[in-house]
Parts: C-alpha cells; sequence; structure tokens
C-alpha cells in the first residue's frame, strides 16, 4: 500500500473503445475534517465518543442489577421485566461500543485515502516453466506414465489397483444411503390407517367415542379412532388417522356416486390431513361448506364430496365411510379407500387395484 | 367489675349450627338470584316488547315472522336466547350492511332490550339458552385443560392465544382476547357466521369453561413482549424486516458515510 499523492493516474492499457478524451479522475481531493482543523471540534468529538463509551458502561450496570433484582415469581409481568431490563443493558452496553469505537475512528483516527495498486496477475515464465516441470517429474516418477523416466520401472500394478480403489470408495457412503432409503419403501404404512371394520370416532383429544345424536347441524368434531392411545405409535398413528366429522342439512350434501351408504344423515366424515403437502386442514366454514387449509390456502368443498375448489391441493380429501353402530355410536366401516396426505402417494393407486 | 355469665356448655354448638344454617340459606338464595338473572325469567311483557324491537329492527332481513329470507338472512326459529345474546351483545347484529364478515361493532340496544329480543326469539323455538356466570367463570376453568382443547378445536382459525386469523374472501375468525367470557361460550354453543357449532355434546361445558380460562389466561400478555397482535409470522415478519433491517442499512450507511 502506497500513501496516494498523485491525482494524474491514466490508465495503463490503451483500448480503442475508450474515448481519447477519458482520463482517470483518480479520487477526490482530501477534505479535512472539523476534528482535524478545529481543537474545539476534536475535543468535542472526544467527548461524544467518551460518552458512548459511558452509555456502554451504564448499560453493563443496567443488565446486572437487572439480573440481581429481578423476582421471577413465574408471572408473565416478572418475565417480562427480568427480560426488558437485561436485554435493554446488553443492548446498550454492546451498541454503546460499537457506536463509541465507529465514531471514534470517523472523527479522530487518520482518514487519509489510500490507493493499492494491482499487481500483474500472471505469474513469470520462469516460475510457470518450473511449476510444469515439477508435474512431469512427478507423473514420470511415479511409473504410472507412458514414458520411461530415469531407470523407474512401470508400475501396472499399483496403477490398476489405485483406480479401483477410487472407483469404488464412493460405494461406502452411498450403499448405506441407498439401503436406508430403501427401508422406506415399504409404502403400505402410507396406504393403511388405523381405521377398520366397526373401529368408534372418538373426540380428539379426549377419545371418547361420539353419538351420531351428538353431532347437530353446522357442528364439527375433530376426530382420532377409538383405540389410539392402544397404538405403541400413536402418535404416527394420529398423524394419518385423524379426521374431521361434521354434520350438514342433508338437502345441502350432494352424495357422491358409489358413496350413497358412506355418510349418515348428512353426517360425514374426511381425513384431516390435505392432499397437497399434509397439513392439517380444519379451517371450516360452516355457511359456505368450505374447508381451508391453512398452509397454503387449498379449499375444499365438503358438500361436494371434498373436492378442490381453491389451491395447490390436486385431489379431493378422502372421504372414511361410516356408519351407526347399535348403541348409537358413530363407527368406521373400513379404511380410508384411497391412501391419506399428499398428492405424490398417487403413485400406490396399484395397492388399491391389488387390495380390489 | 365483670358479670360472671354462666352458658349452657352446648351453647357454642348451637350457635355455629344456627350460623352455618343462615349461611347456606343465604348462598342458596344468591345463586338462586344470580341463576335466575343470567337465565332472565322470561315474563310474556319481555316476549311482547321483544316482537316490538324485532319488527322494527330485525325484520326488514329476518323477516315478520323470523322465518329468514333465501339469500339474505337465515331464520331464527330454534337459534336460541344464546344466539341473540351474542349477536345483538356484540354489536354483531343488526349488520350495518350486509358482506362476507359481520364485523364487531358498538352495541345498539340496551341489555333489557337484548333480554328482551332474546326471549322473543326463544319463544319462536327450543335453542340454547344464555349461560349462567357460574358456567363462564374463568376461575373456575383450569386453563392447562383449556390450552388442550383450544389447540385442537379452535387454533387453526382463531391463533394459537386467540389472535384472529384470516379466512377466504374477505371473512376472518375475530380476536378473542377482549371478548366477554359469555360472548365466548355463546359462540361455540351457537356457531356464528362462518364459525362451525361446538355444541356441549361436542366440548363439555366444563370444556369451555376451560378454554374461557386459557383465553382470560392470555390477557396478563406474553412473557416475550409486545405480542404485535398475536396473529403470527405476518406483523413478527413486517417488524424484522422493517424495524430490523432498517436498523442495519441505517448503521451501514451510518459507517459508510464519511465524516464532516
Amino acid at each position: 500500500m502506497t500513501h496516494h499523492d498523485d491525482t494524474s493516474l491514466t490508465t495503463e492499457v490503451e483500448d480503442t473503445d475508450v474515448p481519447a478524451g477519458f482520463t482517470d479522475p483518480g479520487v477526490a481531493d482530501h477534505e479535512p475534517r472539523q476534528a482535524d482543523v478545529d481543537p474545539k471540534a476534536d475535543r468535542r468529538a472526544e467527548w461524544q465518543v467518551a460518552a458512548m463509551f459511558g452509555i456502554s458502561i451504564i448499560g453493563t450496570v443496567i443488565a446486572l442489577v437487572g439480573y440481581f433484582t429481578s423476582d421471577l415469581d413465574g408471572s408473565v409481568a416478572s418475565v417480562r421485566s427480568a427480560n426488558l431490563w437485561i436485554g435493554l443493558g446488553i443492548a446498550l452496553a454492546m451498541a454503546g461500543i460499537g457506536f463509541g469505537a465507529i465514531h471514534w475512528a470517523r472523527t479522530m483516527m487518520r482518514d487519509h485515502e489510500m490507493v493499492e495498486e494491482r499487481h500483474e496477475l500472471r505469474s513469470s515464465d520462469e516460475t510457470r516453466a518450473a511449476a510444469i516441470q515439477n508435474l512431469k517429474d512427478g507423473a514420470a516418477d511415479s511409473g504410472l506414465g507412458v514414458e520411461k523416466f530415469g531407470g523407474v520401472r512401470r508400475r501396472g500394478l499399483l496403477k490398476g489397483s489405485l483406480i479401483t480403489a477410487l472407483a469404488i470408495a464412493p460405494l461406502s457412503l452411498l450403499v448405506p444411503q441407498i439401503a436406508n432409503m430403501g427401508g422406506d419403501w415399504d409404502i403400505s404404512k402410507f396406504a393403511h390407517t388405523l381405521w377398520t371394520r366397526g373401529t368408534r370416532l372418538a373426540r380428539d383429544p379426549e377419545g371418547t367415542p361420539i353419538k351420531a345424536s351428538d353431532v347437530t347441524i353446522g357442528s364439527v368434531f375433530h376426530v382420532i379412532p377409538e383405540n389410539l392411545y392402544e397404538s405403541e405409535h400413536w402418535i404416527e398413528e394420529k398423524a394419518k388417522a385423524v379426521v374431521l366429522l361434521l354434520r350438514l342439512k342433508p338437502e345441502d350434501l350432494n352424495i357422491q356416486p358409489g358413496r350413497e351408504d358412506w355418510s349418515f344423515d348428512g353426517i360425514i366424515a374426511y381425513s384431516k390431513i390435505c392432499t397437497h403437502v399434509g397439513c392439517p386442514v380444519a379451517l371450516y366454514e360452516q355457511q359456505t361448506h368450505h374447508l381451508l387449509c391453512p398452509c397454503h390456502q387449498s379449499t375444499f368443498d365438503v358438500a361436494n364430496g371434498a373436492r378442490v375448489v381453491f389451491g395447490p391441493a390436486k385431489r379431493p380429501l378422502p372421504q372414511l365411510p361410516i356408519a351407526v353402530d347399535d348403541e348409537g355410536y358413530i363407527v368406521a366401516q373400513d379404511d380410508f379407500a384411497e391412501p391419506v396426505g399428499p398428492s405424490y402417494w398417487e403413485r400406490l393407486t396399484h395397492i388399491e387395484n391389488e387390495e380390489a | 367489675m365483670i358479670a360472671r355469665l354462666r352458658f349452657h356448655r352446648a351453647a357454642p354448638y348451637v350457635l355455629l349450627f344456627g350460623l352455618l344454617i343462615v349461611l347456606t340459606a343465604i348462598a342458596y338464595f344468591a345463586t338462586t338470584a344470580r341463576e335466575a338473572t343470567a337465565a332472565s325469567d322470561v315474563s310474556a311483557d319481555d316476549v311482547m316488547s321483544g316482537e316490538k324491537l324485532f319488527a322494527a329492527n330485525c325484520a326488514s332481513c329476518h323477516g315478520l315472522d323470523a322465518q329468514g329470507q333465501d339469500g339474505v338472512a337465515p331464520s331464527l326459529v330454534g337459534v336460541g336466547a344464546a344466539a341473540v345474546d351474542f349477536q345483538v351483545g356484540t354489536g354483531r347484529m343488526p349488520m350495518q350492511a350486509s358482506g362476507p364478515q359481520a364485523p364487531v361493532k358498538p352495541v345498539q340496544f340496551t341489555d333489557e332490550e337484548i333480554s328482551q329480543l332474546a326471549a322473543y326469539v326463544a319463544s319462536l323455538g327450543a335453542g340454547p339458552a344464555i349461560p349462567t356466570d357460574e358456567m363462564v367463570d374463568p376461575e373456575l376453568g383450569d386453563a392447562a385443560v383449556g390450552m388442550e382443547l383450544f389447540r385442537t378445536n379452535c387454533a387453526m382459525c382463531h391463533g394459537s392465544i386467540g389472535g384472529g386469523g384470516a379466512l377466504t374472501q374477505g371473512k376472518y375468525a375475530p380476536s378473542l382476547l377482549e371478548t366477554e367470557p359469555r360472548h365466548i361460550y355463546e359462540a361455540m354453543l351457537t356457531g356464528p357466521q362462518s364459525m362451525p357449532v361446538f355444541n356441549e355434546a361436542n366440548i363439555s361445558p366444563e370444556g369451555k369453561r376451560d378454554i374461557i380460562a386459557y383465553l382470560t389466561f392470555q390477557e396478563a400478555g406474553s412473557a416475550g413482549g409486545a405480542a404485535l397482535g398475536a396473529i403470527g409470522p405476518i406483523s413478527e415478519g413486517f417488524w424484522a424486516w422493517l424495524v430490523g433491517i432498517g436498523l442495519i442499512i441505517a448503521a451501514t450507511v451510518w459507517i459508510g458515510a464519511r465524516a464532516r
């Protein structure tokens, strides 16, 4: 680095595209700051920096006092006041040092413009030639090259074993990964849920069964299988089996062909897992019969087989066929007829076909 | 000189027993009196006055016989006193203009007029009654159980602490942070506007009170400081981008600027 003292620098390379009159304007003239010329301004800046460091010191004291005097009795108010004083103190302590240091550098430290000249990027011819010779020597020395060098014999065995080693080494990383993925190809677990013939629909989270007479028009029940908590992995099972149970006025409900006996007197049950990326679809607008997914605004029309009326979801919510048992409780007729959850499981349709 | 009075040995017990009877009686009359006001023992006069109020303020949309008009307003037969107390008591009804949402606005009627309207609508057909003070007392609820119920049944629309949230086409789930406990209960019971019904078989009366306790608990505020409306990433992100990044840019400009 050199101090810049010549403003009439010109570019070395003459480029014909550049207008003849173009010259490097160089850096702007150095303007002295107030603190450079006025001792009073210098003194003032000094005090300003000292004041900022002072604020930092006060901040540290506030944070420490806040820490030692806060009486955290478990109430929200006590946590808030502790957070406020400790946070405020730390903020002042850090900001005071930072602002003070910058202000010091800006106003009182030297501010002469500097120019750092670029050096030639290309190495000298001798260096380049020496580097290439090094590589050649190394290749010849290894005996892997085609030409014989200084009596070193060709090492075909080493060449072959090295290439083999390099070629198969990635397998040590790839094979376990692919094999682990293979464990997840057990797709049947996505095609089946806890629902079976006769499983009662129960309230989430209590697990108490629901009677058909409980479900009045306009109601929505968040539902789990009654035997959910008996399952060893009940959280995983819940993630697949959650259902929304609703009752519409029977005249509002357009029952889908082939599903005539899947609902009961306007009571209808759909999977709560969005067919887009699997969020719980649970924002139910009672008047429009629209069911909205909070993640990407997919909207399903529950009066018309939960078909998609808006948003990125590609297929309707799977419907759970329900019936009413002897005691008046709502039960499932069977598992879902299609995989629940995101659309990419559509490729599992062959499972349905197998079972059919 | 102190007179030495002699009492029968059983006197304290008799007095205590007497006091117990008096206290029980007071407690009994106090509760029944409160239940009576809450359930507003309806007189024929109330129904008559309510009918007049209805004809003057509600019938243009809901029809003179409260049967509703297709595409304008629903029938009010069987919606019960609770629906009237909620809709009129929060100012939602009468609606100022028809639109996707019936917003909260200043209440237009006195408590007496509301109870008369409620009495009239309740007389049209059986429906949910106005809950008693005890049913909605947050002190009697369990906020932890309420949180679990709220998370399952309410949070997807109203937000995790009841700050509210958007629905489709201009509709929204309102904030519950300023809503009176009685109105929260009535909303669950009657399913106003877009909201589905959560009847007593779905969420038990105790469960509803637990939910009220959970929402009342939110009044203490957020331990993390300003809740920014408690509507989630929108207001928080707005704050971070505008204020946070704004401050960083300001500091950068200040550091880079030439001192004078």
